[in-house]
């Protein structure tokens, strides 16, 4: 099937304001009729629910963690894009649409973009209206700064806590919403079924992590903002609560995933310590800002300490590559290169899988004083985890499974091939095309909560009727039992290895094969191992506890279970898309000097992929992009 | 009223009334230092302050409605804090508070004990053992009733003691009226904390000084 | 770098089924612990040692694992987060113990945080602190341009100072009167010194306020433990920034 993202024609220029123009309005008094269930609370869904809930409709927000406040959308450190041009360097709405298409490899849809980049300015302000501090200069104006990839500073900033703030700042915009009674919070609820009535969605199964209990809710439409599925990869800067389940569930009742293969793999994390580590931590792509990053250049001196090697004998390979943007090249970019020098012998530390992170050089410019104001609590961070003092000792980085620009496929409206069924923020696969730019996530998150949503599910509502189903249907019925039954079988098992054993084991086999180069032999073996694992998972997976009460095995065992279908899913997906771009390289296809190689004749399209059961192969369904305002070209950062 | 019912109203109704009653203490040391002049010091002294007549029984109005308000505020805030925090760690480890803050409630206690038998002793004078005459200008004599008491070993200790007590409420609670007050930022909060110890170590040694000279026979 | 030596600790740790189960502290021995592995990381070990053992593992919240969710919430040893300066649970490093050492771990104790399981508490009331008046009434759209106020640095960084609150509850739980003052006043801190926060300042102080008593949180005496456990050094000259801002709203 070709899919049809229906999206505004014309001139890009009005394209957003034409086609709010068009859509359909629902009526003020009609609002409060109408039920939107909000699963997940974090920028995209935090926001969203807040203003739903303002406009008059009737929010139910579902999240799985105690508190609105904790979504991961939190640890995001660095900042948020917007095209102000306050520093007046060049920038514009179109330039950042430019940016974001090109930073993603043209595999992202221009009208998408562009309506990102234009209303990236409300963000700010919204934000700012909130309380958010965003860092100001002393005559009181806000500071810009540039980030990952970026020749203009467009990049707003809370210290290192960017994330945070703006999440605090929707936080407050939904509570003031449940205080006033618009939205109901549903928090410790893990969303585990779509429930489609006659082909279009109207509720969820969820559990009640507390008391166990499977409960069913019922709305004119369900709004998904449930983020990534990087945890796919075990270790990853995800929380540890992160999962596909909520998009999986929706996928298997029939929502397409769309470029599941597009993983970002972050440059600048701390590296695994040993097998018992649970997680691996992000430090801010800032750091780049003032670091040069290099590994020897001689095998034989990896084992020394960084000070016994001298400036000749290292490779500043970023610098030597990327004359032009140098450490600052795009993250897929970096991350390339470190592996690359990795399993070419060089890396640093404990297995080989690390890269210096080098301030020397900047300490002696501007001084250490300088460089603990800008990064002093990211310092601070290393040190408390690895014990180094990096203001003396070179850090040590390496890439980390971060984010996902792959997710459930959507139309120019948010809205899923499933009527009735909206995804927001990361859980979508819509602006970022293979690989998205630092600082962008956030201002997607909080574009489709704020801005885009409030309009576009009006489109929608103002064609259903309120009310029609309730949570005595058959569907939702069937659906509970099916959840429980899930659950019972889960727990029934009592099988010998642990959730945790594997979900490790399914990371190792992703992140080696479908990491960050793929081959067609890694990934054909991927879907060969895949499948074993899941089948042993449901015969040797020892859940403890019962179902009735808060059983983080139970959950766990959920969302690995998930992870091990999807698995297959991200790995096919991968498979088929016979070119490299963006955070998906292949092996096969690269330039001479190893750069990505893409093919834009065959593979200029989103595919979508349709879930038939395990047993079965998906259904691939394309969408082809069109490429009018910003021209197909060689992404090059050199 | 909000003040009194609301958790920062009645935190600030104790701040003010507890910093009252600081006031009265150093005029009441201050008062007390005239026993040092001699027996004409401190008779004349209290011989001006009787000659105030109806006055006299309003200050004593306020103070005890300062001591109530106080006293009362203090007892219902200690009994809803614990039973907030009805639980206790298995190990108890201490990083800022200490001693002094933690006991407020019973250093508080113990001073209202002290008060009434200061009262008892010296306003009312119906101990036992009192030396009661007056002196050569037909005055009241504080002096030999002062003197005389605290030649009494356990009423020296008595007043020591509880000058010790008074030390400890005051050790938080001076820099505590500050706090309260919103008078606090990072630079004057290190030193207002500072000179409110200070300010206690004050007040205890200046009040325990005078059992202290009296028992040691210093002071005759 | 020492990857070689391991220790072994015996842990002491509060066991509850569920809200209304009395609980008691059970001991449990960590093995082959090294000093990268952080807290979390030990105690999963453990808890993998225990699921194989067939018994059930020990509830503990957490999420980010790099200390800004706010969701890891034990009490190590008398001490919220363990009492490494500025750092929570899911930060502190096995490397500030030694081997053979005994730790206590306990959930967040306070009435106003219920215990759910072990040492998982439930902490609505947080929210609903917040939800009676942590915010600015501003709308979707229709604000001014965020350059429109100018804002002092020196304002914008005590703002920033008290918005670094997670959220954890470490502060009332660290707080001999449970008291919720400190994660009151960072809010209501921020808010007032910002021109967005300032019109609505005198009611939201005493509706916060309000609220903090309703959901069952002591009184603040000064003690300023909660400073001192707090696991982003949020200072206690809020809570007397909230002070003023209350006497001020007293004379509104």
């Amino acid at each position: 099937m070709i899919l049809d993202g229906k999206c505004p024609t014309g001139p890009i220029e009005k394209s957003w304001d034409n086609h709010r123009f068009e859509l359909k309005l629902v009526n003020p008094a009609n609002k409060r009729k109408y039920t939107v269930i909000m699963v997940g609370t974090g920028l995209a869904g935090g926001a969203a629910a807040a203003s739903l809930g303002e406009l008059g409709y009737n929010v139910m927000a579902f999240c799985y963690q105690d508190s609105p406040r904790r979504a991961h959308s939190i640890a995001a450190q660095g900042g948020i894009n917007a095209a102000k041009n306050y520093p007046s360097d060049g920038d514009s709405i179109l330039r950042l649409m430019y940016d974001t298409i090109k930073g993603g490899d043209f595999r992202a849809r221009e009208a998408d973009v562009w309506r990102l980049s234009q209303v990236s300015n409300n963000i700010i302000d919204q934000c700012v209206a909130q309380g958010v501090p965003f860092n100001r200069d002393y005559a009181g104006y806000l500071d810009n700064r540039s980030f990952g990839g970026a020749q203009v500073s467009r990049t707003f900033y809370s210290r290192g806590q960017t994330g945070q703030q703006l999440l605090l700042g929707a936080y407050s915009a939904l509570s003031r919403q449940i205080k006033a009674g618009t939205v109901k919070m549903y928090t410790r609820r893990e969303m585990l079924d779509l429930v489609v009535v006659d082909g279009v969605a109207k509720g969820i199964t969820v559990r009640n992590m507390v008391t166990g209990e499977i409960e069913c809710y019922a709305a004119d439409a369900v709004c998904l903002a449930t983020g990534g599925y990087v945890n796919v990869f075990y270790l990853s800067t995800n929380a540890k609560g992160c999962s596909v389940t909520a998009n999986w569930a929706a996928a298997k009742k029939g929502a397409f995933f769309a470029n599941p293969c597009y993983t970002q793999i972050h440059p600048t994390c701390i590296p695994q310590a040993g097998e018992y580590q649970s997680k691996l931590t992000l430090m801010s792509e800032s750091l780049r800002n003032d670091g040069r990053i290099w590994v020897p250049k001689k095998k034989e001196d990896v084992g020394k300490r960084p000070d016994q090697i001298s400036d000749e004998d290292r490779d500043y390979y970023l610098e030597r590559k990327y004359p032009s943007y140098g450490n600052l090249a795009p993250r897929d970019i970096s991350s390339r290169s470190a592996k690359e020098q990795c399993d070419d012998g060089r890396g640093v530390g404990p297995g080989g899988r690390g890269v210096y992170l080098d301030y020397a050089d900047s300490i002696k410019r501007l001084g250490e004083n300088t460089i603990r104001e800008r990064y002093g609590n990211l310092f601070e961070m290393y040190e408390r985890i690895t014990d180094d003092n990096a203001y003396k000792t070179p850090m040590r980085i390496y890439p980390a499974p971060h984010y996902a620009m792959g997710g459930l496929w959507v139309d120019y409206n948010l809205m899923s091939n499933v009527p009735g069924l909206f995804v927001l923020g990361e859980a979508n696969f819509s602006v970022h095309g293979a690989n998205r730019l630092g600082a962008s996530a956030l201002m997607q998150g909080l574009a489709d909560g704020y801005f885009v949503i409030p309009y576009t599910i009006g489109g929608y509502l103002a064609t259903v009727k309120p009310g029609t189903v309730k949570v005595d249907h058959p569907e939702f019925k069937k659906s509970k039992e099916d959840v429980s039954a899930r659950n019972n079988k889960f727990l029934s098992i009592k099988g010998k290895r642990t959730v945790t054993e594997f979900h490790r084991e399914l990371g190792k086999i992703m992140w080696n094969n479908v990491g960050m180069a793929r081959s067609k032999e890694s990934l054909t073996e991927a879907l060969k191992v895949i499948p074993k694992i899941r089948e042993e998972f449901w015969q040797n997976v020892n859940v403890t506890g019962t179902g009735g009460e808060i059983n983080q095995q139970l959950e766990n065992a959920g969302r690995v279970a998930d992870f091990l279908e999807f698995g297959e899913l991200l790995t096919r997906d991968a498979l088929h898309r016979e070119e490299s771009c963006g955070g998906h390289f292949r092996v096969e296809h690269q330039m001479p000097d190893g750069e990505a190689k893409r093919n834009d004749a065959d593979f200029s399209y989103v595919g979508a992929w349709e879930f038939k059961g395990n047993d079965k192969e998906p259904e691939l369904h394309k969408e082809p992009l069109k490429f009018e305002t910003i021209h197909l070209a060689v992404r090059s950062y050199k | 009223m909000q003040l009194f019912k609301s958790t920062v109203g009645r935190k600030i109704l104790m701040a003010i009334t507890g910093q009252l009653m600081v006031l009265f203490v150093v005029v009441h040391l201050l008062g007390n230092s005239s026993i040092f002049i001699g027996p004409n010091g401190i008779n004349a002294y209290a011989e001006h302050l009787h000659s105030l007549g109806p006055l006299v029984w309003v200050f004593r109005l306020v103070m005890l409605t300062l001591l109530l308000v106080h006293g009362i505020y203090g007892a219902v805030v200690t009994l809803e804090n614990s039973a907030a925090n009805p639980a206790k760690y298995a190990m108890n480890t201490k990083l800022e508070r200490g001693f002094a803050s933690e006991n407020m409630i019973w250093t508080g206690l113990l001073l209202l004990a002290f008060i009434i038998y200061h009262l008892l002793h010296f306003t009312a004078r119906v101990t036992p053992g009192m030396t009661l005459q007056n002196d050569l200008q037909g005055r009241f004599d504080v002096f030999s009733m002062v003197v005389s008491s605290f030649q009494h070993g356990t009423i020296a200790l008595i007043y020591v003691a509880a000058m010790i007590v008074l030390f400890l409420h005051l050790f938080h609670g001076i820099q505590s009226f500050f706090q309260t007050m919103g008078w606090n930022n990072d630079c004057s909060r290190p030193v207002i904390s500072k000179v409110g110890r200070l300010v206690a170590v004050v007040f205890l040694l200046g009040y325990s000084s005078i059992p202290v000279v009296i028992l040691a026979r210093i002071l005759t | 770098m020492s990857d070689h030596k391991t220790m072994t600790l015996t842990l002491i740790v509060w066991r509850q089924k569920n809200a209304n189960d009395p609980g008691k502290f059970e001991t449990y021995t960590a093995k082959d612990i090294t000093e990268h592995h952080s807290f979390l990381e030990m105690l999963d070990c453990v808890n993998e040692d225990l699921i194989n053992s067939g018994k059930e593992p020990i509830v503990f919240d957490h999420d980010c694992r790099e200390g800004i969710c706010g969701m890891c919430s034990q009490v190590i040893n008398g001490v919220p987060h363990g009492g490494q300066e500025r750092t929570t649970v899911c930060q502190l490093h096995m490397r500030k113990f030694k081997d053979g050492d005994t730790i206590y771990i306990e959930p967040w104790r306070a009435k106003a945080f219920p215990i759910q399981k072990d040492l998982v508490v439930d902490r609505t009331a947080y929210d609903t602190i917040i939800q009676s008046g942590g915010y600015t009434s501003c709308h979707t759209g229709g604000v001014p341009d965020a350059n429109a106020t100018l804002i002092p640095k020196e304002v914008l960084d005590y703002a920033m100072d008290a918005a670094e609150c997670i959220g954890c509850g470490a502060c009332a739980a660290a707080c001999p009167n449970s008291s919720a003052m400190l994660f009151t006043s960072a809010k209501v801190a921020q808010l007032a010194v910002l021109p967005q926060g300032k019109p609505e300042a005198a009611a939201r102080v005493q509706a916060m306020l309000n609220t903090m008593q309703e959901c069952g949180f002591g009184n603040c005496s000064n003690h300023y433990e909660c400073q001192a456990a707090c696991p982003k050094g949020i200072n206690v000259k809020f809570i007397a920034k909230l002070n003023r801002e209350y006497l001020k709203a007293l004379f509104k």
